[in-house]
């Protein structure tokens, strides 16, 4: 009832269910370093996007000349132009291709195997799995790139947007599985066992019931391993040659490392690279950000 | 009785097809995963350019690495990404994680802002910065203002401490975010009992708020350290692992002469070692939170 240190409620009349009531003045007490590193924060983060921004709209010859933190009188759109024109559209569809092409098979083979774990928690096969893939949370992915790269070469991959898919799909596994086996963990027992009783296969009672009951964790799941690999590096730059199969992160690098001087027209390439994440922020935020936190045991 | 066996027998052919279910993520997990982790410890015993034959030849690529100072140095990097972005970070978050945990609106705005760094990409996040420390063209010069016009990203101990800024700008969101809902899960009554023993702010964040997120600011910093191994996108592009090798972490050290040098089997040695320092972390911290990964991950989840 009273307002505690983390959750200092001011006492305005929308504090819903409790009412209106009197606290105590200690506990009224704003939370001033919290506050002050909340702002402090507030600029240390914005103030890179906003300079980010502004200075991707600047005519070049001006940008040097200019204020760094104002914005351009009459902003351009010519560095956006120069970026689209070096290819990055076909960088952008490269993206998508690995993108979906790996979360898609990730969390189905992944939500098949969670299933099998739960309800086959007493087959010792599948218990055995279950502690494979949780010691795979704790392999580091640049460590094994070198072997993912013979195996690569080996299968005739090397240079092909496959060669992306595979490894990332392996890597999305172990945690997809964890989270996903914990959200079938708490689907009611009585459910399974009535779907049984009315003869459901296991393949139908993962379909029919699992699937729909877990929409939010398999939603939440995808979401995590999209942006993961969306914005992976490491593999692209390892398992790849040719310009036409760059994803947008080493196709920015490689931009960057074509046109540093032109500051603008590069800031203009991170800003496109990120806005189809962004749009993404601005309509899910909160399944993106439950999306991260499912994901923070890595 | 009869039942009971009846049953478990037409349980049984049902259970059957579990472990089908769980094949294709068994295959593609050890295929890519597990297969390159044994192959890295079978690659280290071996000298390979990475495009002609692999020969075997035992212990050589190990005494290259063992005895080459580089490695003690990467080590040591490592090691220090790792403590001082940990100390840089674990204060922040949990400062803002309490923060935003309150529930004015104007909070979960700011959240908004906040969470953004965690959308973009290290490189990308990289390359911006790299453009905004530019000491002739960046933010500092433009504003005319000298102290932040330096070299940033040429002097050694101020690239490794733009390497923690960065690291901390992109990654102080997400423990936040793990702060703030290990903060809403503090029952409200213990601040109530404090108060009314005449416990202050102060006092009540040292002695409520700090010791029930004991589980949080262990997952936290398990990510965060274990997590510290794999600055690699980040730090490649930012400073590629420069100036000379002041920011040389391992896992840069293992692409550098993996992939640039073209000695795959030192660069295998130091993903076993990679892979060795992980594991290592990993138990110690586990052990030191007493509880499993998944513990922490359905607390997470819930």
């Amino acid at each position: 009832m009273t307002t505690t240190l983390t959750k200092t409620r001011r006492p305005r009349k929308a504090t819903r269910p409790q009412g209106p009531h009197r606290s105590r003045p200690e506990a009224r007490r704003r939370n001033w370093l919290g506050g002050l590193a909340g702002w402090l924060w507030l600029a240390v983060v914005a103030v890179p996007l906003y300079w980010t921004l502004i200075t991707s709209l600047k005519d070049r010859s001006r940008y040097y000349a200019s204020n760094p933190l104002v914005p351009s009188a009459d902003p351009t759109l010519d560095n956006y132009r120069m970026v689209v024109e070096s290819d990055f559209l076909q960088y952008f569809v490269n993206s998508v291709v690995v993108t979906a092409g790996a979360v898609i098979p990730a969390v189905l083979v992944s939500f098949m195997a969670a299933y099998a774990i739960v309800r086959g928690w007493r087959m010792r096969v599948l218990r055995a799995m279950n502690g494979l893939f949780l010691m795979g949370l704790a392999i580091p992915l640049q460590a094994t790139v070198i072997p993912v790269y013979l195996i690569i070469i080996k299968l005739h991959l090397y240079d092909s947007l496959p060669a992306l898919i595979l490894p990332s799909i392996a890597f999305a596994i172990p945690l997809s599985v964890l989270v996903l086996a914990n959200f079938i963990r708490d689907v009611p027992k009585e459910l399974f066992d009535s779907m049984r009783v009315d003869g459901a296969t296991e393949w139908t009672t993962l379909w029919r019931l699992a699937a729909p009951l877990t929409r939010p964790a398999i939603l939440t799941v995808s979401i995590f391993n999209a942006l993961t690999i969306w914005n992976g590096f490491l593999l692209p730059l390892v398992l790849t040659q040719s310009p036409d199969r760059r994803t947008l992160p080493l196709a920015l690098w490689t931009f960057q490392g074509q046109y540093g001087v032109n500051v603008p027209a590069v800031l203009a390439a991170v800003v496109l690279t990120t806005l189809p994440v962004l749009v993404l922020y601005a309509f899910g935020r909160r399944q993106l950000l439950s999306g991260l936190t499912a994901g923070f045991s890595r | 009785m009869s039942t009971l066996t009846g049953e478990r027998s037409g349980r049984r052919p049902q259970r059957s097809i579990l472990p089908w279910l769980a094949t294709p993520a068994l295959l593609l997990f050890t295929g890519f995963a597990v297969v390159p982790l044994v192959g890295v410890f079978a690659l280290s015993f071996t000298t390979w350019d990475g495009i002609g034959s692999i020969r075997l030849t035992g212990l050589t690529s190990w005494r290259a690495v063992l005895t080459d100072p580089g490695l003690p140095h990467a080590l040591w990097v490592t090691f220090l990404v790792m403590a001082v972005s940990w100390a840089v970070q674990t204060p922040l978050s949990i400062l803002l994680g309490t923060f935003l945990a309150g529930r004015q609106r104007y909070r979960a705005v700011l959240g908004v802002v906040y969470f953004i760094p965690l959308m973009l990409s290290s490189a990308a996040i990289a390359i911006a910065y790299e453009a905004l420390l530019d000491p002739n063209f960046g933010l500092g010069a433009g504003l005319g203002i000298e102290a932040l016009s330096q070299d940033w990203l040429g002097r050694p101990g101020l690239a490794f401490g733009v390497v923690i800024f960065v690291v901390s700008w992109q990654f102080v969101p997400f423990h936040s975010l793990i702060y703030q809902g290990g903060v809403q899960q503090i029952p409200k009554s213990l601040y109530e009992a404090a108060q009314l023993d005449g416990a202050g702010r102060v006092r009540q964040f040292f002695s409520i708020t700090l010791p029930q997120l004991k589980y949080t600011v262990i997952t936290s910093s398990t990510l965060m350290v274990v997590g510290s191994l794999t600055f690699f996108d980040l730090i490649f592009v930012l400073t590629e692992g420069g100036p000379g090798d002041a920011t040389r972490v391992l896992a840069l050290d293992m692409y550098k002469r993996g992939f640039q040098a073209s000695l795959m089997g030192p660069a295998s040695a130091i993903a076993v070692i990679l892979v060795l320092v992980g594991l290592a972390l990993a138990l110690l911290l586990r052990r030191l939170g007493g509880r499993d990964a998944a513990a922490s991950q359905l607390e997470g989840a819930s």
